[in-house]
């Protein structure tokens, strides 16, 4: 088990890890008869990269779908920057600062690159509707800053060029890149990332690898994100939690992980000569 | 040639995200609006105004409203005959009851009872989506119908049960009733028409818009960015039926000036505005007023060309007419299914190319 002193850590490469910032107490999900998640425990350090693996069908997706508020689960508690979270509607998460990506994307394929990630904005906009329907004062001020705050996202992933394109017409790898930009546009203080990597080549995965190493260093944005590729897990996290079967088999540094034999077994195998 | 972004430096987002950014676009939308105010008022007649520019400014008011709902908030609705009805039953039973009201304040009136009574048939888009969407609106159109006939409160007891629009008028015009004269009917159209698309234009650019476009691309996605499902929905029936109720108004006040709800308000006019939006594009305001433009305006042309133009008899062009333009839409689906704006934007691309492809 790793253990995080309360008040913080560097790491190696120098990024600052605080406190506690989410934390999972005793959680079980079910569907029916079904359960998906069984008394899993453990906590996201602030400004850390948490991952979270395992085989398919181990319950990780269904373990994010928890934290970003799409499933309350039956027992447990979510807690949240030190306040205990009740059952929340989605967007109510998004709110308190959570942002995430989905496995399958989940863009907004009639709309352009630059409408989908202004509306990951969406919360940071209070202008009221008559400003917005006579575009006037508030309105026409806030739709300036925030698309200067949407160009810096836009800058900082990349994207430029694809802009004004409608997101439908784009290839998968820009797809994912734009729905991270979405996400990040949100200024979350926890972002989530469902396999950001799934379906890529190489190249594509060290280009999103360099992305959320950046985005976690430039930003101190926590990020906890589910993968299949352990070369890129063990080497871009900080910590890692292992599930099986809805159970947590392991939970601690990369190093850690790999040396635990019950992981071994479940999930990671051993090379055979 | 002409027709070029390049040298019309955009310095700033503000100039970035201008509805025409294309000089070319800006010249030709205020070339169009100084015609419609400032040329068409003094040589219009009864003839155009009452055949084509009157129900056409109307029907692109109640398409840009249902494109509202259904092109960027993507609700399905075929409840417009029935919400249209309600504006025209608000508007006469207040134009009757406070005479003294200015007619335009009437008609906005009408508008926001109708936002209201939209809003109400929306709740059901919370838990039903798609074709069980429209079937619910569907219902809408059905029981509106139905009241607006049997309680004869609603049509102030009349033994014909019709409403017939008294004579109001507009800084010293007559607008509604028989006298009223073509440029008045024309440009208080015009002026409803030209300010409502201002706002939905400025609605659908805005995060409103796009809070409807993200609820209608994926819903689970727009709830988890932050979106809430419950006020946008609400919110595109709400404003959608505002459009709606305003153009049923004056369909009734302006323009039909007596009117029985099953015949003018029955479900044909729903199927006619989502035709228009369908054909039109969907999600696009232009394609609103082309939409209502091709639908006005075919039918005109065509009998001006049969009758007219070839002597045939009345009935066999009023039959032909009706199969051309089922013939013409299902071509113009199959050539383009998003529409006319999208030809139109199509057509603009090639042009700021040409005549130099490459």
């Amino acid at each position: 088990m790793a253990s995080v002193p309360e008040e913080g850590v560097v790491t190696p490469d120098g990024r600052q890890i605080g406190g506690v910032l989410m934390e999972m107490k005793n959680i079980t999900l079910r569907f029916g008869g079904v359960v998906a998640v069984k008394d899993i425990s453990f906590d996201i350090r602030k400004g850390e990269i948490r991952a979270i693996i395992g085989p398919n069908g181990a319950g990780k997706s269904s373990m994010l779908n928890v934290i970003s508020g799409f499933y309350n689960p039956q027992e447990g508690e979510v807690w949240f920057k030190g306040y205990r979270r009740g059952p929340m509607k989605p967007y109510e998460v998004a709110r308190l600062g959570i942002a995430r990506t989905f496995q399958n994307i989940a863009l907004f394929d009639g709309m352009t690159v630059l409408d989908n990630i202004m509306t990951g904005r969406l919360n940071k906009m209070r202008s009221g509707f008559l400003a917005q329907a006579l575009w006037w004062g508030a309105a026409e001020r806030e739709e300036i800053e925030n698309r200067a705050q949407v160009e810096k996202i836009i800058d900082f992933l990349e994207i430029q060029n694809i802009r004004k394109t409608p997101v439908g017409r784009l290839p998968y790898g820009l797809k994912k890149r734009v729905e991270l930009a979405r996400a990040l546009a949100a200024e979350p203080q926890l972002l989530l990332l469902d396999e950001p990597m799934a379906g890529m080549n190489v190249e594509e995965k060290e280009d999103m690898s360099r992305f959320i190493l950046d985005v976690n260093d430039e930003f101190g944005t926590t990020i906890a994100l589910i993968e299949h590729d352990m070369g890129v897990v063990m080497d871009i996290s900080d910590r890692v939690v292992v599930m099986d079967y809805g159970r947590k088999i392991g939970d601690g540094t990369p190093a850690e992980v790999r040396g635990n034999q019950e992981v071994i077994d479940a999930y990671l195998g051993v090379a055979h000569d | 040639m002409i027709y070029r972004e390049a040298g019309d430096f955009k310095t700033g987002y503000r100039e970035d995200g201008q509805t025409f950014p294309i000089k070319l676009d800006r010249w030709a939308y205020y070339g169009v609006l100084a015609v419609a105010f400032g040329i068409i008022p003094f040589v219009i007649n009864d003839y155009w105004a009452s055949a084509v520019l009157v129900p056409f400014l109307i029907y692109a008011i109640a398409a840009m409203g249902l494109n509202i709902l259904t092109g960027y908030a993507g609700q399905v609705s075929l409840g417009t005959g029935g919400f249209m009805a309600v504006g025209a039953y608000a508007v006469y039973k207040l134009m009757t009851a406070f005479p003294d009201v200015n007619i335009v304040i009437h008609i906005l009136l009408a508008g926001f009872v109708t936002a209201f009574v939209g809003m109400l048939f929306g709740l059901p888009s919370l838990r039903i989506k798609g074709f069980y969407l429209a079937v619910a609106t569907l219902a809408a159109q059905f029981f509106l119908v139905w009241l607006f006939n049997k309680v004869p409160w609603f049509y102030n007891y009349s033994a014909s049960g019709q409403i017939t629009a008294p004579e109001r008028t507009f800084l010293g015009e007559a607008v509604t009733g028989p006298a009223s004269s073509a440029p008045a009917k024309y440009l208080i159209c015009l002026g409803f028409a030209f300010v409502l698309a201002w706002l939905a234009r400025n609605l659908t650019r805005g995060m409103l818009g796009r809070k409807w476009m993200a609820i209608r691309d994926m819903d689970i996605a727009a709830e988890i960015i932050g979106v809430n499902p419950l006020g946008a929905k609400l919110s595109a029936f709400a404003i959608s039926s505002f459009f709606i109720g305003v153009a049923g108004a004056l369909l009734f006040a302006v323009y039909l000036g007596a009117a029985e709800v099953g015949e003018a308000f029955g479900i044909n006019k729903s199927f006619l505005v989502l035709f228009m939006i369908i054909i039109g594009g969907l999600g696009s305001i232009f394609g609103s007023f082309a939409g209502a433009a091709f639908l006005v305006l075919l039918p005109v042309l065509l009998k001006n060309l049969l009758v007219g133009s070839l002597g045939w008899p009345t009935d066999l062009a009023a039959h032909l007419e009706l199969m051309i333009v089922g013939a013409l839409i299902v071509f113009f689906l199959i050539v383009e299914p998003h529409g006319l704006a999208r030809l139109w934007a199509l057509a603009k691309d090639k042009l700021r190319l040409w005549p130099f492809p490459h």
